[in-house]
């Protein structure tokens, strides 16, 4: 491996552009400046545009496009989502549904809800981060509006079986909203059959820009304005559009669609070479998350007996760029919220680390990292208390 | 994370890593929920630290302020390594991210629980060394400000 050569391995925090994605995007940044709302030529080529783009979202995922809302990301989505479905149903309820292992987006939208006197039931996970939909069922109340959760798990990849739990919700005509941020690019998603209510989206996880995602509503449900201003987004999301970021999203789902099959087989069989070349060689280290039900790029080891910040800089100085839930990395005092609730004790989610794949990783990389990683996990146990401590006691 | 050159420095090259075998003190400090233990090896002879090693589970600022803190102590009369406090060690690594200003009371903390470890096997009483602080899990993770050390006061 050459010394320049960098190794990415956090895919699942955000993905190098496509070059013909930024091709797509480059004329909109540049040539094509005109405001979508405007009527001169200049203008109405951008409103087409993003017109185009929203048809050609709308029929990947099989829903209309009138059901397309473009916002500023998976955060805002999930935000808008869950705010306003709270604020239009309040006349009929005010219990929320959602699970421990959601992403901050939805976990904070819910507690900001809470402070506004609604009541948020947060369900539990198994020791893989599965939801049992029984226990969904036993939560749901006479005043529950909406259940939220996520398609497959940012941090330990977990896949959640989404129709199942939105059926249920429906059987109660309680709505659906899925975050779908991490399992857009590996699962195909066709909401006629999904049926849930709403589901964010974030371009930037698929190869597309920062700074655009979307938000599907279904029809027949109360959309209230969540930016107010302008005719924008259907009245109901302000502001000049992002048209670049648009244009380039819809370029990055179809690619993404048309080498769904193609790239998943390949980012698996990567995943699967660390998870096998880690277990294998490596002592008092846990696979996170489950086996099989598990995003095709996503591996969470938690190594014993050593920190996964520390972990983090030694891999940085070989030029490996992965992640951790460690409360070192995390900005607060506590480590991952979800490797606690998948049932880790505190040392075990602090010495955790994840490598999610992408299509640029290579089987040579993969060689690399393997080969380094042993080195590394035993400099840092041989200077742990906690290894010290576990040997003498052998 | 954005450390100084020098703690980056002294991660990736820690000084007097390893175990005393018959060191005359050893102090344990920090716990595993908070996600960082130090643990210090200490050798005296005539009230001067002649040797010092370290045992650290935690951050790259946990390793790095152990590696100092050892450091600064080595050579040095029980009375002066003291007065050698967090703040010391901080100086003495171009600062640290606020969040990791914990890590610098830990060791602040070790050498003083290494200390309290010695003085009580050999019945002294050093003048200026407090009980440790106890660091166990219910007690731990508590929030500095600044620079300075409320875990320590």
């Amino acid at each position: 491996m050459n010394e320049k050569e960098i190794i990415y391995f956090d895919n699942a925090a955000t993905t190098r552009l496509d070059d013909e994605v930024l091709k797509e995007m480059l004329p909109y940044l540049k040539d094509y400046y005109g405001n979508p709302s405007s009527i001169y030529k200049l203008a109405q080529k951008n409103k087409n545009a993003i017109e185009r783009a929203r048809q050609d979202i709308a029929d990947i995922f099989n829903c209309r496009a009138s059901e397309i809302y473009f916002t500023s990301g998976g955060t805002e989505s999930d935000n808008w989502a869950i705010k306003s479905i709270a604020e239009a149903y309040k006349s009929k309820g005010k219990h929320i549904i959602t699970s421990e292992i959601e992403h901050h987006a939805v976990l904070n939208s819910c507690k900001y809800l809470e402070s506004q006197g609604f009541r948020v039931s947060y369900l539990k996970v198994d020791k893989n981060g599965l939801i049992d939909e029984n226990e969904l069922k036993k939560n749901i109340c006479d005043d529950t509006i909406l259940v939220s959760i996520m398609f497959a798990n940012n941090e330990i990849g977990t896949i959640q079986d989404i129709k199942k739990l939105a059926e249920i919700a429906h059987e109660k005509n309680i709505l659906f909203h899925t975050d779908t941020v991490q399992a857009v690019g590996y699962i195909k998603i066709d909401l006629k059959d999904l049926g849930v209510d709403a589901m964010s989206i974030s371009a930037h996880k698929f190869y597309g820009p920062k700074g655009i995602g979307a938000l599907y509503l279904n029809k027949k449900i109360k959309v209230l304005s969540y930016l107010h201003g302008g005719a924008q987004e259907f009245s109901k999301r302000a502001g000049t559009e992002n048209v670049a970021g648009i244009v380039g999203m819809a370029k990055a789902l179809e690619l993404a669609y048309n080498n769904l099959e193609k790239n998943n087989l390949y980012v698996k069989d990567l995943r699967d070479k660390i998870i096998d070349g880690v277990l294998n060689n490596i002592s008092h280290v846990k696979l996170n998350g489950d086996r099989e039900k598990r995003l095709a790029n996503n591996i969470n080891f938690s190594f014993e007996f050593i920190e996964g910040e520390s972990l983090l800089l030694m891999l940085d100085a070989k030029n490996i760029f992965a992640s951790s839930g460690s409360a070192c990395t995390s900005g607060s005092l506590d480590p991952s919220h979800v490797l606690l609730a998948i049932g880790l004790p505190h040392e075990l989610a602090h010495g955790s680390l994840r490598i999610t794949l992408g299509k640029h990783n290579t089987q040579k990389e993969i060689d690399y990292f393997l080969n380094v990683l042993p080195d590394i996990v035993k400099k840092l146990r041989d200077m742990s208390p906690l290894y010290e401590e576990y040997l003498s006691k052998k | 994370m954005n450390y100084s050159e020098k703690v980056m420095e002294h991660f990736n090259n820690p000084r007097n890593v390893g175990e005393i075998v018959d060191a005359d003190g050893v102090g344990i400090v920090g716990n595993k929920k908070c996600g960082d233990i130090m643990k210090m090896y200490l050798k005296i002879r005539n009230n001067v630290i002649e040797d010092a090693k370290f045992k650290t589970f935690g951050c790259g600022a946990a390793i790095a302020t152990s590696s100092m803190a050892t450091e600064l102590i080595k050579g040095k009369k029980i009375s002066e390594a003291l007065k050698i406090t967090n703040k010391t060690v901080m100086e003495a690594l171009d600062g640290l991210p606020p969040v990791k200003v914990h890590c610098s009371c830990l060791a602040e903390q070790a050498v003083h629980a290494a200390l309290f470890d010695y003085a009580q096997k050999n019945n002294l009483e050093i003048k200026g060394l407090k009980v440790p602080k106890d660091t166990k899990e219910e007690n731990c993770c508590a929030e500095e400000d600044g620079n300075n050390c409320s875990c320590s006061n």
